[in-house]
């Protein structure tokens, strides 16, 4: 899904910030219990990590962006506990009203829509029967694709060549388990691509790995 | 965001507290379970447990072949492991080679030996830039490398999980494990900074 989340290779950002000596790992206390709230969410709305971070992917510019790594956090766990409809649309913005002192109808609760997922087992970590379809040092192209749903073959890779570094062992397929239609295990490969192969002739000299589920390769004729 | 259309954006601490309310009253959520959440993240788990691997590879051969073969397996020796740490592969930095990690797509991170990321590694500057001009960006972040090093960047978009083993500084041979676990920081292990001698 091409959102905002697909970073990699865009533009406009500025400069990184330069990493700071003992800074706490929440500088704030609400970003500790959004991060615990969120983790501890999926299970009670009946979702997986995937369809969470596929969540985190179709928030709003705003709702990615301007309360940070634990606002995303925040804003995904409304997004999905509305969606399993835990949680009614506006209910956490008229509490929080509440809170500050208005008056302010809070909306009913509703019936649960869980999507009546169940993981076949614990992690994403699969063993799967086939052999790997590609072996280390062989050149394989990502997929040109841009599907509509989750994936996690980052955009600035599609449609380019590289190197199979490492077999990585089987994982559950996020494309289709974020969307709980299935773990459709799959080898990963973390496959090696030339800068210029990604950004042109006139890119710094390095290498980037990424790591790409099976689906998203094709043998080079 | 605003639900009915008005400019006016609620704090997210104030909505953190209305989620927490509404899913803790019906008992959805318990509150002593997100305690020991976040005290896991702000305590028990953190970059000390990768120092003592990096420590112990530097110096134990052994560990370091196992620990370079099958990371996950070697960082489990020392009894670490759990939530963003089912593969973890270990990849060195040398004198000719170094390695440096990111995730473009969100913010991927090795949380068994690392814990919560640091604020640098989640803003949308280094994801964006570190895949497209990495000189660049460790030179911004205060690491200049000569230029015959071959830079590696390693981005997270499966489970596995990357951790670098920094180059052991000069200097440093007389030092003990015990001695080196402090010298290794968080940043070294995600491949921005080097590990300095005393």
């Amino acid at each position: 899904m091409d959102r905002i989340a697909d970073m990699g290779g865009t533009r406009g950002w500025g400069l990184t910030h330069p990493p700071r000596i003992d800074e706490p790992v929440f500088e704030e206390r609400w970003q500790g219990r959004a991060f615990a709230l969120g983790i501890l969410a999926i299970p009670v709305a009946g979702w997986n990590v995937d369809a969470f971070r596929h969540a985190t992917e179709r928030l709003d510019r705003t709702a990615y962006l301007d309360d940070g790594y634990y606002g995303r956090w925040l804003n995904s766990a409304e997004l999905m506990l509305t969606e399993s409809a835990i949680l009614a649309p506006d209910a956490i913005d008229a509490r929080a009203r509440n809170l500050r002192g208005e008056h302010v109808e809070e909306p009913p609760t509703p019936e649960p829509a869980r999507p009546g997922y169940a993981p076949a087992a614990e992690g994403s970590l699969r063993t799967v029967d086939a052999a790997p379809a590609f072996a280390a040092g062989e050149r394989v192209r990502a997929r040109d694709m841009s599907p509509p749903g989750h994936t996690r073959l980052p955009a600035y890779a599609r449609g380019h060549t590289g190197v199979v570094e490492l077999v990585q062992p089987a994982e559950v397929l996020p494309d289709t388990n974020a969307h709980f239609l299935g773990e459709n295990p799959q080898y990963v490969y973390s496959v090696r691509f030339d800068s210029r192969e990604l950004w042109g002739a006139g890119a710094e000299p390095f290498a980037v790995t990424v790591d790409l589920f099976e689906s998203y390769l094709e043998k080079i004729a | 965001m605003t639900s009915d259309g008005s400019a006016e954006r609620l704090s997210p601490a104030l909505r953190t507290e209305a989620l927490e309310q509404l899913l803790t009253e019906r008992g959805l959520v318990d509150p002593d379970a997100m305690d020991r959440l976040i005290t896991r993240y702000e305590t028990n788990v953190g970059p000390l447990n990768g120092a003592k691997v990096v420590a112990r590879a530097w110096t134990d051969p052994a560990y370091r072949r196992r620990l370079l073969d099958d990371g996950t397996a070697a960082i489990a020796e020392l009894g670490f492991g759990g939530p963003q740490g089912e593969c973890i592969v270990v990849v060195e930095n040398t004198a000719t080679t170094h390695n440096v990690v990111v995730c473009t797509l969100c913010s991927c991170y090795p949380w068994p030996v690392l814990g919560l990321p640091p604020s640098w590694y989640k803003d949308p500057a280094y994801r964006a830039r570190i895949v497209r001009e990495p000189r660049t960006v460790l030179s911004e972040m205060g690491l200049e490398l000569p230029g015959d090093v071959q830079i590696i960047v390693r981005d997270s978009t499966s489970e596995v999980r990357w951790l670098v083993l920094p180059e052991r500084p000069a200097g440093t041979e007389g030092l003990t494990e015990e001695q080196l676990v402090p010298l290794v920081t968080r940043d070294a292990m995600v491949g921005v900074a080097k590990v300095e001698a005393p």
